[in-house]
């Protein structure tokens, strides 16, 4: 692998993003899914970092996960999207930030689909002064929020208390990089580094100390596939996704995955699971899986967080082992305790899959 | 005193039309930008269809050129427009006048790394016809390995594809890959070899029955489907995914050496040389002909004309018969027979 | 545990591990077949084709592909006519190629 080849290519597709005043909008699913890595993200953004980052309570989902799933039509997740854009007018800011990669790829996708056909916009425009009384001016600058933190990663590497290092023999942790396909399959040039050899991720591991992993099935969707996992019926090919990346990554033997997607660690995480009780294998050491963490997790590791206040916890596989790589000090009396030391109850062990 | 020809480019097509125009009576000024000529052809090692020495070709093409000024390592500074002619200023300070121009300037071969998902200056063992033939030449590179396993083509590397902004077929690739397949194959006899294809466009003469030497004697393997996306396995290999159309399954294969077949493209330095007389570019990019049925070595513009490949791809054939006609279009020219 | 759902099998032809053993004898017997340009002159005009789905052009490529299954199955349909070899135009002796590969088949039963 020749890496000065990927520093061409990222140089082909600089993206633009700005530094400070970012407008932030949620995503439907990641506080369930992971529900402290946009806390997270926030507390890094504005209280480590000291920048300005709004976000308001009246704001939506995007609709862009109806969308892809077949339950509305375009026009009408068009026009939530106006609603939200409407919101960052009112209050005053430009640079929109969408913690959700199918929503960064919604606004894109829409802002560009009004781009080619501007009768549409006026449509929208309409639609949403019917249904509430509201206008809107079109973002200046759209990002997702891993591009933030890509902006930031050295800012807050300069912060860090962990380095992405073995801190047993001093090597460097190998880290698989999973981007989400709505990043920037569909518009190259609005991700960092372009589709191919996206660095937005493996920009930040590298910042922080790790090595990435360049496997054959790096290109791969992580299995989610919306429809491929929301029909029951079709989840077989989600998983089977999700397994052929696995079999690819193995020989490399990753400490971890970091990923920008809602779907993505969830099913980077609970498919290992479902793979080793389908087929008894498992892809970590020793019987463990691959944590496969969001990179505000990351972000929040780093800059040590405790790994239960980052919400480690909820993952199905067991983030000891690579916390004990890290060095990061835990309490596993701790581990199941939530906020203000509540009880958050305990997981049944899967059988196969080892957990802690 | 002899008239004055200026012919740009000193590939196949310039040098052709030089000799061509020397014997004619003429006195041709061959400028070129690089410091030998030949052009492409110069840098490859046999020619399909007869595995002819490139070198031979070149050495016997020059041999005509006894007694035409050649400027090497000369570009154009400017061209103006006349009453009667050009005026041509050359980098070294040269100003020459001439009736007429014949432009031979060429092509480009499309810059593979542009096709992101082949990974060319990326993976390690990723290659293009060109480098390959460089190494046929005796040339080092540590990215052909020694003792290939397998090893595989992709045809159309930036030919035929919208989206890389050219949708012409570049005509030789084809049969370049089958006399590149057919040279590894006979280096390397225990190598599998595949050629992922979307046509084969096998138009010229002995051109098919290559093809067939090429599946029964060498047992070279034809998959109809386009590449769409190679990786790089941890013990360095490329593994390659296509779909096999013909059986509608995807296919992949894992493979020691991954060979590019970059298409023809125009030059981009037209732009430069024709900044003073403006002349039209298809939507192709390449030079537009007065006509390209009758007239292809004809510009729209007077006493400009045109040789090889500067108006599309074309073969060495092609190419030097074309540059012999654009000789004769000179002279009746300068006949005032046209 | 049952899911209700499981790991679905893959349909692509990995040619690292393709088994080409059937394919190696037969081409020994007769390597025209390696010219084959999959054209499809012989399954248009095959009188099986239409009921059965043999096609000679299918079972070249699925023995090149090392889909044996296949092989076995489309050639069962063929009726040995004939008019498979006076369409091809690359000249493949195609009733040479059904005969080569059913005594293949004959020597592993036998065996």
């Amino acid at each position: 692998m020749i890496y000065q080849g990927k520093q061409k290519i990222w140089s082909d597709y600089q993206k633009e993003i700005p530094d400070d005043h970012w407008f932030y909008v949620r995503s439907c699913i990641r506080q369930n899914f992971f529900p402290a890595s946009e806390a997270h993200f926030v507390k890094i953004v504005k209280d480590v970092l000291g920048k300005d980052l709004y976000e308001t309570e009246h704001h939506t989902t995007c609709g862009g996960i109806a969308y892809h799933s077949d339950t509305i039509p375009q026009e009408t997740a068009m026009t939530i999207v106006a609603r939200q854009f409407a919101l960052m007018t009112e209050a005053g800011y430009k640079n929109l930030v969408a913690s959700c990669i199918t929503s960064f790829g919604n606004y894109t996708e829409i802002l560009e689909t009004w781009r080619e056909f501007p009768e549409l916009e006026v449509r929208i425009r309409e639609n949403l002064w019917k249904a509430c009384r509201r206008e809107f001016e079109k973002p200046e600058y759209v990002c997702h929020a891993s591009d933030v933190i890509y902006k930031l990663r050295n800012e807050i590497a300069e912060k860090a208390t962990v380095r992405l290092v073995n801190h047993e023999t001093g090597e460097p942790l190998r880290v698989v990089e999973h981007i989400g396909c709505h990043y920037s399959k569909m518009f190259p040039h609005k991700g960092v580094g372009g589709a191919e050899y996206p660095c937005v991720l493996s920009g930040m591991v590298e910042s922080w100390g790790g090595k990435v992993i360049d496997y054959p099935e790096r290109r791969h969707c992580c299995g989610f596939g919306f429809r491929q996992y929301l029909v029951k019926a079709n989840r077989g090919y989600s998983v089977s996704n999700t397994h052929k990346k696995f079999e690819s990554m193995e020989p490399y033997h990753p400490d971890m995955i970091i990923t920008n997607c809602p779907g993505c660690p969830y099913f980077l995480d609970r498919w290992q699971y479902v793979i080793a009780e389908q087929t008894g294998k498992t892809y970590g050491q020793n019987g463990y899986g691959i944590p496969a963490l969001t990179y505000e997790e990351l972000a929040g590791l780093v800059l040590g967080y405790d790994p239960w206040d980052l919400g480690l916890q909820v993952h199905q596989v067991a983030s000891e082992p690579l916390l004990d790589k890290l060095g990061i000090a835990y309490d596993p009396a701790k581990k199941y305790l939530g906020l203000n030391e509540k009880e958050i109850m305990k997981p049944g062990l899967p059988q196969v899959l080892k957990c802690c | 005193m002899k008239e004055s020809v200026v012919v740009i480019g000193g590939g196949v097509a310039g040098m052709e039309t030089a000799a061509s125009l020397l014997s004619l009576g003429y006195a041709p000024i061959l400028v070129e930008q690089s410091d030998h000529l030949g052009g492409h052809v110069a840098s490859w090692h046999r020619l399909f269809p007869d595995m002819t020495s490139a070198d031979e070709v070149i050495a016997s093409l020059k041999a005509r050129l006894e007694g035409a000024s050649v400027f090497l390592g000369t570009g154009i500074q400017f061209v103006n427009r006349l009453k009667d002619g050009y005026n041509v200023m050359l980098t070294n300070g040269v100003s020459v006048l001439a009736k007429a121009i014949v432009l031979a300037t060429g092509f480009r071969l499309f810059e593979a790394r542009r096709k992101e998902e082949y990974g060319y200056g990326i993976y390690d063992h990723v290659i293009t016809n060109s480098d390959l033939e460089n190494w046929f030449r005796g040339g080092d590179d540590l990215r052909v390995p020694a003792e290939p396993a397998a090893i595989g083509f992709v045809h159309c590397v930036g030919s035929r594809d919208v989206k890389a902004g050219n949708t012409q077929c570049s005509k030789v690739c084809c049969i370049t890959a089958i006399k590149q397949a057919i040279e590894l194959k006979e280096k390397f006899p225990g190598a599998e070899i595949y050629c992922f294809y979307m046509d084969l466009r096998l138009f010229g003469k002995k051109y098919e029955d290559f093809y067939i030497n090429a599946q029964r004697d060498y047992g070279i393997h034809f998959i109809r489907g386009r590449v769409s996306e190679v990786g790089e396995r941890i013990d360095g290999r490329v593994i390659v995914k296509a779909e096999d159309t013909l059986a509608g399954k995807p296919v992949k294969v894992s493979l020691d050496l991954l060979v590019l077949m970059s298409g023809i493209v125009c030059n981009p330095e037209i732009a430069a040389l024709t900044k003073n007389v403006t002349l039209e570019r298809d939507e192709d990019g390449f030079l537009r002909s007065r006509d390209n049925l009758s007239g292809i070595t004809l510009s729209p513009r007077k006493g400009i004309f045109y040789a090889g490949t500067c108006t599309g791809p074309k073969t060495v054939p092609e190419t030097l018969a074309e540059a012999r006609s654009a000789a004769l279009c000179v002279h009746d020219f300068l006949q005032g027979r046209a | 545990m049952d899911f209700g759902f499981s790991l679905s099998p893959s349909s692509a032809v990995n040619l690292d591990t393709v088994d080409l053993s059937l394919f190696r004898k037969v081409e020994a017997r007769c390597p025209d077949i390696r010219t084959c340009i999959g054209c499809g002159s012989c399954s248009a005009t095959c009188m099986a084709s239409a009921w059965s789905g043999m096609s000679v052009r299918q079972v070249i490529l699925a023995l090149q592909r090392g889909q044996l299954r296949q092989v076995e199955q489309k050639l069962s349909a063929c009726m040995l006519c004939g008019k498979c070899t006076m369409v091809c135009p690359r000249g493949i002796n195609t009733r040479n190629l059904i005969l080569a590969v059913s005594r293949e088949f004959k020597k592993e039963e036998a065996q």
